[in-house]
């Protein structure tokens, strides 16, 4: 059986045949549209390093099927600086040495963009901490990460207040 | 990953239909699903995908009093519905407990609902486990057993049921809709999932086709909402299952307990009301004394399944724990760290 579907990934319309429905959305992502930003740490939902935007919502892309996202609007770490000009988290997490390896950063990133947007923890270190727990850093640096994290909420609200004024 | 069939029904008939065929399962965010068909747990032929049928993602308010949840509103979404968090304050603080925010965001009120054991060797293909395969035995009763059921298990199996969301849904007497071969008919949650007994491989009730549509809560439900707490002590303070977890819902006249609602999670293969002990709480005053005997009545007929008579006294202490909790007062904001003993809210009792 083949599936066309149709997804648009980091604001480019993109039309996938898939001869195979066992195909996650984080295969498609890194196999089929070379978005290889994308990390695929356990593939089972348990590390976060998959972490995208579905529809401005952070998932898991290792647990979902891509052929069930046929409409989505997906966001990957790829489309997320404006050319050379990085986004905030980015530039947050260089600033406080949010990584060492490197390996998990796309899916902080990308989960730290998406716990800025639902709102929920402001700038509690502890709701920060809480609402970042779904990505695991095994480099340890979740001390730079969440002083990251803080520091973007913080810029990305003066951002809007600016541009509101 | 065994190849399937994928299909994606725009009806609720048409999904039933197409699932009622055998070896055909459902999929919604599939956040356990393909978990376990990623592990060959689960060898699914077809999938039916009901992401996309219409009107199940709604939050309706009855004109009896209740509400009506969609089986395809997403956990975060519920937590966060303002309007819910405040009527069902232990349903939301559960709900924000389970997993992690990408997961919640995903996962869907039905698939909550039916997701499996989280049990090790039902999930390790080369363990013998009944639930999987049965008749084959269960490698967890001689195995790592410690965070195993404690009460309503049998020889056959000592699996639990992982879900957080369940616990108080069960204590506030959440009822499932259920759209089926020959009709809509509704069952109580508490009537959903089944002990084990010999049949470890039933988990609940529903037949071949059956789909969740969605699950209401009684006018009644929301009358517990100025006491209400859930709590889960856990191995690690997020992202973890439950070693165990207690929602606990008090209504009050007079400075004496009216009503008292209690359900525990992670000590049995399904949500397990403690409906004696509520009977012991009413018209009793508050004090630990009172607490700690509905503690007793509702661990009374527990055993351990294994390196687990532990769970035993911690289930009594988290109970006492949470009924102190709610009886001082549902915090005005749910905890930074959902559920957890080491938040500091209101009426945490740190020493029970």
């Amino acid at each position: 059986m083949n599936f066309s579907i149709s997804l648009t990934v980091n604001g480019v319309k993109r039309d996938v045949d898939l001869e195979d429905p066992r195909v996650t959305l984080l295969d498609l992502l890194r196999e089929r549209l070379d978005l290889t930003g994308t990390k695929k740490g356990c593939d089972r939902g348990q590390c976060g390093a998959c972490t995208v935007l579905v529809d401005g919502r952070r998932i898991n892309s290792c647990m979902g099927l891509a052929i069930s996202h046929d409409g989505a609007d997906i966001l990957t770490i790829e489309g997320v600086a404006r050319g050379d000009q990085l986004h905030p988290v980015q530039a947050a997490f260089i600033a406080h040495d949010g990584l060492q390896c490197g390996f998990c950063t796309p899916g902080q990133i990308m989960s730290a963009i998406g716990l800025i947007g639902e709102a929920q923890a402001g700038t509690d270190p502890e709701r920060v901490r809480e609402g970042m727990s779904g990505n695991l850093c095994r480099c340890g640096a979740y001390a730079g990460i969440t002083e990251a994290v803080l520091e973007a909420t913080t810029n990305l609200a003066q951002t809007d207040q600016r541009r509101s004024a | 990953m065994k190849n399937f069939d994928y299909i994606r029904p725009t009806t609720i008939s048409d999904a039933v239909a197409a699932a009622a065929e055998p070896g055909a399962a459902y999929l919604a965010a599939g956040t356990n699903l393909l978990d376990l068909m990623k592990g060959g747990v689960s060898r699914p032929d077809r999938l039916v995908d009901v992401t996309r049928l219409p009107g199940l993602d709604r939050i309706e308010h009855l004109p009896n009093g209740g509400i009506r949840i969609g089986a395809l509103v997403r956990n975060a979404d519920l937590a966060h519905d303002v309007e819910f968090a405040r009527a069902y304050p232990a349903i939301a603080e559960a709900l924000l407990s389970g997993a992690s925010v990408q997961l919640r965001n995903a996962a869907t009120v039905g698939g909550n609902l039916l997701q499996l054991t989280r049990c090790a060797y039902f999930y390790d293909t080369a363990s013998a486990c009944n639930k999987r395969q049965p008749g084959a035995g269960c490698d967890a009763r001689d195995g790592e057993n410690r965070l195993h059921a404690v009460l309503g298990w049998s020889e056959a199996c000592i699996a639990t049921h992982p879900s957080d969301f369940c616990v108080p849904l069960v204590a506030l007497n959440a009822v499932v809709e259920i759209e089926g071969r020959s009709g809509r008919r509704e069952i109580a949650l508490d009537a959903l999932h089944r002990l084990p007994g010999d049949a470890p491989e039933r988990e609940n009730a529903l037949e071949p086709g059956d789909l969740i549509v969605a699950l209401s809560l009684p006018a009644e439900a929301h009358g517990f909402s100025a006491h209400a707490r859930y709590l889960k002590v856990r191995e690690r303070t997020s992202y973890a299952f439950a070693v165990v977890s207690v929602a606990a819902a008090l209504r009050f006249e007079d400075g004496a307990i009216r009503e008292a609602r209690l359900a525990l999670g992670g000590v049995a293969a399904k949500p397990w009301r403690a409906a004696e002990a509520e009977e012991m709480l009413t018209g009793c005053r508050p004090d630990s004394e009172a607490f700690r005997i509905a503690a007793r009545a509702a661990l009374a007929g527990a055993k351990p399944s294994g390196d687990n008579a532990f769970k035993i006294e911690l289930a009594e202490r988290i109970i006492v724990r949470a009924l102190t909790s709610a009886a001082a007062g549902t915090p005005a904001r749910i905890a930074a760290l959902p559920a957890s003993p080491f938040s500091t809210v209101s009426g945490a009792l740190h020493d029970a």
